[in-house]
C-alpha cells in the first residue's frame, strides 16, 4: 500500500485491468452458458462454464478485496457482555411486576397449565394418523401352510429348478416383492437335510430356505458362498452357516436367520409348511413375548 | 451537482432512515471488524454452501415428484425402459436426462451437501481446538451443533428421496435402527413410516422434512448464530495490539464484503466444476429400489459412513431382559450417535469444570497451549476416522485384498486403543512444542518492502 504515488496508480490500474479481465471472462463463460442450454445443454460444459462465470466474479471481488480496499488493522473494542447491577436490579424489578401478580392468582394459573397441557395432549393425537399400531404384523409375514414357493418373476419352483449349489430369491405365491416374505433358497445337496434337531422335514432334497431379512439389521442378506456354505449380508458382513440353521459365524448379527419349513407336494413344486415359527429381520423390544 | 448525483447509495439510504432511523446501527455495521485468519472461512463457507443448496434445491423440487406410486419408464435413458419404478425414481431420472440443466443442478445439490457438512465439521474442529466455544459463546457453540445434527439429517432424508437402490437400503437399516429403540422403537418406526417397511410413505414424509422442516429450521438457527456472533463479535488469535476487549482486523464495509462475496462466488464455482465433471451418485446405475436387492460395496454418503462403520464393528451383543430385547443396533445406532452429539453440546460446561475457568475469553488458544483439551480432540477425531474406515471394510478389503473378517478384528481392536495411543501422542508433541518456544524465544526479524517490491531485513526497533 505505500510507495510513490507513480508506482501505487501503475499498480491500481493493472489490478483494475486484471479484475476487468476477469469479469469478461465471466461474462463470456456465461454467454456460452446461454448457448449450451438453447443448444440441448451438455452437463460437463454447462458446470465448467457455470463454473467460470461464477469464478471470475468471485476472483474479481477477491482481487479487489486483497490489492484495492482498505486493509486496516482496524481496532473495534468489545462491548461488556453482562449488563450493569443497576440494569439487572431494574430488569428483575419490572419482571416481578408480572411475577407479582401471577403469585396472587396462583389458581388461575394452575388452571392455565391444566388447559394448556389438555391441548397439548389433544395435539398428540393426530400423531396416531401417522401408522397404524404395529400390533402383531412384525410377527408373520405371507407365508402360510401350503405357499407355494415362486421366484421373483412370480414363476413357481419345482424340484427340478435349482441344481446342487444353485441359488435362488424366492417369494410365497401371489406376494411378489413384499419385503418381509423375501426367502433365500438355497440347494445344498439332493437328499433331505437336516439343519437343527426338530427340523428333520424341514429341507428335503436338499432345498433349504431362510428368511433374507438380515437379523441385524435387515438388509437382504444375499451372498452365497458355496465352498464354504455360508450365507453373508453386504451391508454388515454378518455371516451365517447355511447347514447349522443359520447360525451367525462372523459380524454383529445376533440370532440365526428364521428358516422356512419347506414341503414337496404331489406335482413337484415346493410349497411351504407354515409360516416361520419366530419374527423374521431385526430384533425389537417385545420380539420374544 | 453531477457528481452528487452518481452516489446512488447515499440517497437509498438517507430513504431508509428517513422511514426507519437505521443510521446508527447501520453504521456500526459497516464498521464492524473482521479478524483475518483463513480459519475463519470455513464457518462462511458453510454458510454459502447452504445459500447455494437452497438455489439448486428450489430448482430441484419443481421437477421432482416426491411419490411411492409404480409407474413404467420410458424416458430417454435406454437401459432402464420399460422397466416398473416408483414416481420419485422416475422423476429423478426424468431431472437426471430430460431436464435441461437438470443433471447439473442435481450433480451440484449433492456436492454442496457434502461440502456442507465437510465444512461444518472443519468449522467445528477449529472453533474446538482454539476453545472458541469458551463463555460467553457456550450458546452459540451449541446452537452450532445443532445446526451440525440438522445438516446430517438433511443429507440422509436427500439423499433417500431419489429411491434408487442404495438408499433403500440405507433407509432399510434407519428403519431397523429406529425399531431398536426400548419400548417405543415399533412405535415409532411405524409412525415414521406409516406401518411395515418400506410402505408408500416415506418418501412423501422425508421430501417434507427435507425441502421444509429442516431448511427452515436450519435457517433459524443460521440466523441465531450470526446474530449472536454480531453481538458477541468475533475471537481471535493473540497478536499486536489485540486484547481480550477488542478486535482487530478488517472493516465489514467494504473490504469484508468483498472478500466474503468473492468466497461465495469461488465456493460456487468449485461446486458447479464438481456438478459438471465429477459424477456423484448416478441412481440409474443402482436402479430402482426393490426389497430383495443389495450389492456389496454399498457405502452411505461419507458423513454417515461412521454410523455405517459403528454398526459393522459392534460385536454381537444384545440385551434380554424379563423376556424384553434390546437389539444390537440399539447400542451402534442409538447409544454411540447419542453420546456422541450429547458429549458435543456438553463440552463446554464439562471443561469449565475441569479447568474451573469460568472467565470470558475472547483471544483464542493455540491448540499447543491447551495439550490436555487437543489430546482429547485428537483422540476423538481417531476414534471416528477409524469408524468411518470400518464403514467401508469390505472395499478396504477388496482394495487390499485380505479378508473382511481380519480387517473387522483390526478396526475393533485399533477403535479401543488408538485414541489413547493419539492422545498420548499429542499430548507429547504439544509439550515438546511448548518446550521448544520456551527454551529459544522466536526470533524477530523486521522486513521491509522496497520500492521494487523486494524485502529488507532492518534493525528491530522497539516501539510501533
Amino acid at each position: 500500500m505505500s510507495g510513490p504515488p507513480d508506482d501505487r496508480a501503475a499498480f491500481e490500474r493493472r489490478t483494475v485491468n486484471q479484475v476487468a479481465i476477469a469479469f469478461t471472462i465471466s461474462a463470456l463463460a456465461s454467454v456460452g452458458l446461454a448457448v449450451t442450454y438453447w443448444q440441448g445443454g451438455q452437463n460437463q460444459v454447462e458446470g465448467v462454464l457455470l463454473a467460470i462465470a461464477l469464478g471470475g466474479i468471485g476472483y474479481g471481488f477477491v482481487v479487489v478485496a486483497r490489492r484495492l480496499l482498505p486493509q486496516g488493522p482496524y481496532t473495534e473494542e468489545r462491548d461488556v457482555l453482562p449488563s450493569t447491577d443497576e440494569m439487572v436490579t431494574d430488569f428483575e424489578t419490572d419482571l416481578e411486576r408480572g411475577e407479582g401478580w401471577l403469585a396472587r392468582r396462583g389458581f388461575l394459573l394452575k388452571m392455565l397449565g391444566v388447559a394448556g397441557g389438555a391441548l397439548g395432549l389433544a395435539a398428540l393425537f393426530p400423531i396416531r394418523s401417522l401408522g397404524p399400531n404395529p400390533g402383531r404384523s412384525l410377527f408373520q409375514t405371507k407365508w402360510g401352510k401350503g405357499s407355494r414357493v415362486v421366484d421373483e418373476q412370480g414363476d413357481p419352483v419345482r424340484v427340478s429348478t435349482l441344481d446342487v449349489g444353485g441359488v435362488l430369491t424366492v417369494f410365497p405365491e401371489g406376494s411378489l416383492e413384499v419385503e418381509d416374505s423375501q426367502v433365500i433358497l438355497i440347494r445344498v445337496s439332493d437328499e433331505n437335510l437336516v439343519t437343527k434337531k426338530g427340523r428333520e422335514d424341514w429341507a428335503p432334497e436338499g432345498y433349504v430356505a431362510y428368511s433374507k431379512v438380515c437379523v441385524h439389521a435387515g438388509c437382504p442378506v444375499g451372498l452365497y458362498q458355496q465352498d464354504v456354505k455360508e450365507l453373508l449380508c453386504p451391508c454388515h458382513q454378518s455371516t451365517f452357516d447355511v447347514l447349522d440353521a443359520a447360525r451367525p459365524i462372523f459380524g454383529p448379527a445376533t440370532r440365526s436367520l428364521p428358516q422356512l419349513p419347506l414341503m414337496i407336494d404331489d406335482d413337484g413344486f415346493l410349497r411351504s409348511q407354515s409360516d416361520f415359527d419366530e419374527p423374521i429381520g431385526p430384533g425389537f423390544w417385545n420380539r420374544d413375548r | 451537482m453531477s457528481r452528487r448525483r452518481r452516489m446512488v447509495l447515499p440517497q437509498v439510504a438517507r430513504w431508509i432512515d428517513n422511514r426507519l432511523g437505521a443510521s446508527r446501527v447501520a453504521r456500526t455495521t459497516l464498521n464492524k471488524v473482521f479478524p483475518d485468519h483463513w480459519s475463519f472461512m470455513l464457518g462462511e463457507i458453510a454458510l454459502y454452501c447452504f445459500v447455494i443448496l437452497l438455489l439448486t434445491g428450489v430448482y430441484l423440487t419443481f421437477f421432482f415428484v416426491p411419490g411411492s406410486k409404480e409407474v413404467t419408464y420410458n424416458g430417454s435413458y435406454g437401459p432402464l425402459q420399460g422397466v416398473e419404478m416408483s414416481q420419485a425414481f422416475e422423476s429423478t431420472l426424468r431431472i437426471s436426462f430430460d431436464v435441461r440443466a437438470g443433471l447439473v443442478m442435481r450433480q451440484i445439490h449433492h456436492w454442496a451437501a457434502l461440502v456442507f457438512i465437510a465444512a461444518i465439521i472443519a468449522h467445528l474442529m477449529r472453533i474446538f481446538f482454539t476453545g472458541a466455544f469458551r463463555r460467553p459463546r457456550e450458546i452459540n457453540w451449541m446452537i452450532g451443533v445443532s445446526l451440525l445434527v440438522l445438516a446430517i439429517a438433511n443429507g440422509f432424508t436427500g439423499y433417500s428421496l431419489p429411491d434408487d437402490l442404495l438408499s433403500g437400503t440405507g433407509l432399510r437399516i434407519a428403519y431397523s435402527v429406529v425399531l431398536s429403540v426400548p419400548v417405543v422403537g415399533t412405535w415409532i418406526a411405524f409412525l415414521i413410516f406409516g406401518g411395515d417397511f418400506p410402505g408408500t410413505e416415506i418418501i412423501t414424509r422425508f421430501f417434507v422434512i427435507h425441502i421444509l422442516i429442516v431448511p427452515a429450521a436450519i435457517a433459524v438457527l443460521l440466523v441465531a448464530h450470526l446474530a449472536i456472533l454480531v453481538r458477541q463479535k468475533h475471537t481471535q488469535f493473540a497478536g499486536k495490539g489485540r486484547t481480550n476487549t477488542n478486535v482487530v482486523g478488517a472493516r465489514l464495509w467494504p473490504t469484508f464484503t468483498a472478500k466474503t462475496l468473492g468466497l461465495f462466488f469461488l465456493v460456487f464455482a468449485v461446486l458447479a466444476a464438481l456438478g459438471g465433471l465429477a459424477q456423484i451418485n448416478p441412481v440409474w446405475i443402482w436402479g430402482p429400489f426393490e426389497p430383495a436387492a443389495v450389492s456389496a460395496g454399498s457405502q452411505p454418503d461419507w458423513y454417515v459412513g461412521w454410523l455405517e462403520g459403528s454398526l459393522r464393528l459392534f460385536p454381537e451383543w444384545e440385551t434380554r431382559l424379563f423376556g424384553f430385547e434390546i437389539p444390537n443396533p440399539f447400542y451402534s445406532g442409538v447409544l454411540i450417535p447419542s453420546v456422541t452429539f450429547g458429549a458435543l453440546y456438553a463440552w463446554p460446561f464439562l471443561e469449565a469444570r475441569m479447568t474451573k475457568d469460568y472467565a470470558e475469553h475472547h483471544i483464542l488458544d493455540r491448540p499447543r497451549d491447551r495439550p490436555v483439551r487437543t489430546g482429547i480432540g485428537v483422540a476423538v477425531l481417531t476414534f471416528f476416522v477409524l469408524l468411518f474406515l470400518a464403514g467401508g471394510n469390505d472395499v478396504l478389503a477388496a482394495r487390499f485384498d485380505i479378508s473382511v473378517n481380519q480387517i473387522t478384528w483390526a478396526l475393533r481392536i485399533a477403535v479401543l486403543t488408538l485414541p489413547f495411543l493419539a492422545f498420548l501422542l499429542t499430548y507429547r508433541l504439544c509439550r515438546e512444542l511448548q518446550a521448544r518456544e520456551r527454551a529459544e524465544p522466536p526470533a524477530v526479524a523486521v522486513l521491509e518492502r522496497g520500492r521494487e517490491g523486494g524485502f529488507t531485513e532492518v534493525e528491530p526497533t522497539t516501539t510501533r
